[in-house]
């Protein structure tokens, strides 16, 4: 236990410095063009106007004593109001949020459904029909973007066949299409990741042993192959999720979901930068807490692994 | 005479295990189907975007505001004048799509180029030097890794503006990071052969060793994640595109179609579907073609 313990705590300091560095990007980003009360303003903007934005947003200070600033009020979940709404950033982010991460959990969840038991499937009749119709359909899955494949079942689903509504969020009929648009290159993923892992597993001794000895192959397979299996899919899974939480950037677009992806496209739009920084922070930070989760239940099912040894 | 006679025998003799593994990794390569019909079909696609207006030479920004949403030829009411079809202003979808082509595969190919030569560099220093540097390197790109890569490049290209320079250094040097580590992992177990060793140990300097000895190791597996990377942000700059945050209009992108025709989905199926059948055509290609390199260079990437 010590040993996890050193490596917990090892874990939690590389986090913080990630953290660092990711309010260090998201304070310099609106720092790129220049001046940014430029950005914020409309172009006819008057020299009074600037002034007070600037004054009022701290401008005028050293830079480092603006990210200090910055990120000692963001530690509290300080983000200043949104330039727009007049209301806190985080206020905003917050009451979005929950939308955002549903979307995101039921993609994550239909993935993982369907594409399990057809990767295990496809790796146990290597070489079937079955093996090569999913993987040439997972192919086809990695190939659409996501938001395309979005618009298509709309025209389909809602727009031909009137079954679905088109946009917005509150029933279970509405959140059909988007997280299914949205988890499916995640689905043909992990229908090659579990595949590919089975494969490896299988060919294992402990799996020859494991037969040897008479068990069942459905024991062999669900039991002692799927459960080692499981690994390198957990990793990749907590790691998606990120990936997932930006991607409904575009697919609450298209679908007229009411989450921080849409809020944040709206924002920049509206030349809203405080609130645009607040919620890539919000984001990323959910995002570093989710693969700091992950690496504990890594450790938990994979008690082998060497925690000091660079890969 | 003797002398350049030797010299041209020895150069043989250098050259010939290079070409022999050439050949071979070649094979390898036309041995995987999917190689082949990706690689061809990813040809055509570059020659058909190329080559275009010599055949179809028609103004992708030409209005013809009588024959708006004119469907496709094979659809009533379709003619050979506007072969796929016009959009919501009369504009010739066939050459628009073409002209889309350009944007996107140039902006994949040119972005993935910005990413390889930054994560090759950065991952070959991180990986020989090691110490200090190396742990930089390292947590510079879990930095990286832990920032949602869409809300990065629309952040960034929301500030800088958006044009076909500042997408391509965005995706690319948001996209170093896979190549670094890749890299560095290759690096480390390259650094303990003999042949790098030995030439430590008559004295070459490093410079020499990383890009003479080693670089040309990794050269497989940076040739796979590129292919496969061009996949991803070709999908990235259409999502970007069709967010209104691509290559500013007039230039017809792919993603901006999309965009556009979303609002005639009832009416014109054709304005949303033609392009997403384009990207994904173009996608389906490179991946196909990644997947066949990959099995045939360097089977040890099939998690990436």
């Amino acid at each position: 236990m010590g040993i996890m313990l050193q490596y917990l705590f090892k874990r939690l300091w590389h986090t913080v410095f990630v953290l660092i560095g990711i309010s260090m990007i998201s304070f310099f980003f609106i720092h790129l063009s220049g001046d940014p009360v430029m950005l914020m303003l409309p172009g006819d903007a008057s020299t009074q106007e600037i002034e007070t934005l600037r004054e009022q947003l701290g401008f005028n200070d050293p830079l480092y004593a603006q990210y200090l600033r910055f990120a000692g009020n963001a530690a509290q979940g300080e983000f200043g109001n949104s330039l727009y709404y007049k209301v806190p950033a985080m206020a905003l982010i917050l009451e979005r949020l929950p939308a955002s991460l549903e979307l995101a959990a039921a993609a994550m969840l239909i993935a993982l459904v369907v594409a399990v038991p057809i990767g295990i499937v496809s790796a146990v009749r290597r070489g079937s029909m079955v093996d090569m119709g999913s993987m040439l359909g997972a192919l086809f899955g990695l190939s659409m973007p996501h938001f395309w494949l979005g618009i298509m079942m709309i025209m389909l689903f809602s727009v031909k066949l009137g079954w679905l509504p088109t946009s917005g969020r509150g029933s279970l009929a509405q959140l059909v299409m988007p997280s299914l648009a949205l988890g499916m290159s995640l689905m043909a993923m992990f229908a090659r990741l579990t595949r590919s892992v089975m494969l490896e597993v299988l060919s294992l001794d402990y799996i020859r042993t494991a037969r040897s000895k008479g068990l069942k192959e459905s024991v062999v397979i669900y039991k002692h192959a799927l459960k080692n299996a499981m690994i390198p899919l957990v990793t990749v899974a907590g790691m998606q999720f990120g990936f997932l939480l930006g991607g409904t950037v575009i697919i609450e677009t298209v679908f007229a979901w009411p989450g921080v992806g849409r809020l944040v496209v709206q924002a920049i739009f509206n030349r809203d930068y405080p609130l645009v920084q607040a919620t890539v922070l919000v984001l990323s930070v959910i995002f570093v807490a989710v693969n700091f989760l992950v690496d504990m239940l890594y450790m938990y099912l994979d008690p082998q692994i060497s925690y000091f040894e660079d890969k | 005479m003797s002398a350049i006679h030797d010299t041209q025998a020895s150069l043989l003799e250098i050259a010939a295990p290079r070409l022999r593994f050439m050949a071979e990794t070649l094979r390898e390569v036309a041995r995987r189907p999917s190689a082949l019909i990706g690689g061809a079909m990813i040809a055509m696609v570059l020659i058909v975007s190329l080559s275009f207006p010599l055949f179809y030479s028609v103004d992708p920004l030409e209005q013809d505001l009588m024959a708006r949403f004119t469907p496709p030829v094979w659809q009533d009411g379709g003619s050979w004048h506007y072969p796929l079809g016009t959009d919501n202003l009369g504009r010739d979808v066939l050459v628009r799509l073409l002209y889309g082509s350009r944007v996107s595969l140039l902006v994949g190919f040119s972005a993935v180029l910005v990413a390889e030569l930054a994560g090759i560099l950065l991952g070959l220093f991180s990986g020989y030097y090691g110490g200090k540097l190396d742990s930089l390197i390292m947590r510079v790109a879990d930095i990286f890794m832990a920032y949602p890569f869409m809300l990065l490049t629309i952040s960034v290209i929301a500030v800088l503006g958006s044009s076909i320079f500042n997408l391509i250094l965005v995706l690319g040097l948001s996209d170093w990071v896979t190549y670094a580590r890749t890299i560095r992992g290759s690096v480390l177990s390259l650094k303990k052969k003999e042949f790098v060793e030995a030439s430590r140990a008559i004295g070459t300097p490093h410079r020499v060793i990383i890009f003479r000895h080693i670089l040309p190791n990794v050269f497989s597996p940076m040739l796979v994640l590129g292919t496969l990377r061009v996949a991803n942000i070709i999908i990235w700059e259409s999502g970007l595109s069709f967010l209104g945050m691509g290559v500013p209009p007039p230039m017809p992108t792919w993603g901006r179609m999309l965009a556009e025709g979303r609002l005639y989905i009832t009416d014109a199926w054709w304005l949303v579907t033609l392009p997403g059948l384009a990207i994904m055509v173009t996608i389906l290609s490179i991946n196909l073609l990644g997947d066949g390199l990959r099995d045939a260079l360097d089977p040890r990437l099939r998690n990436v």
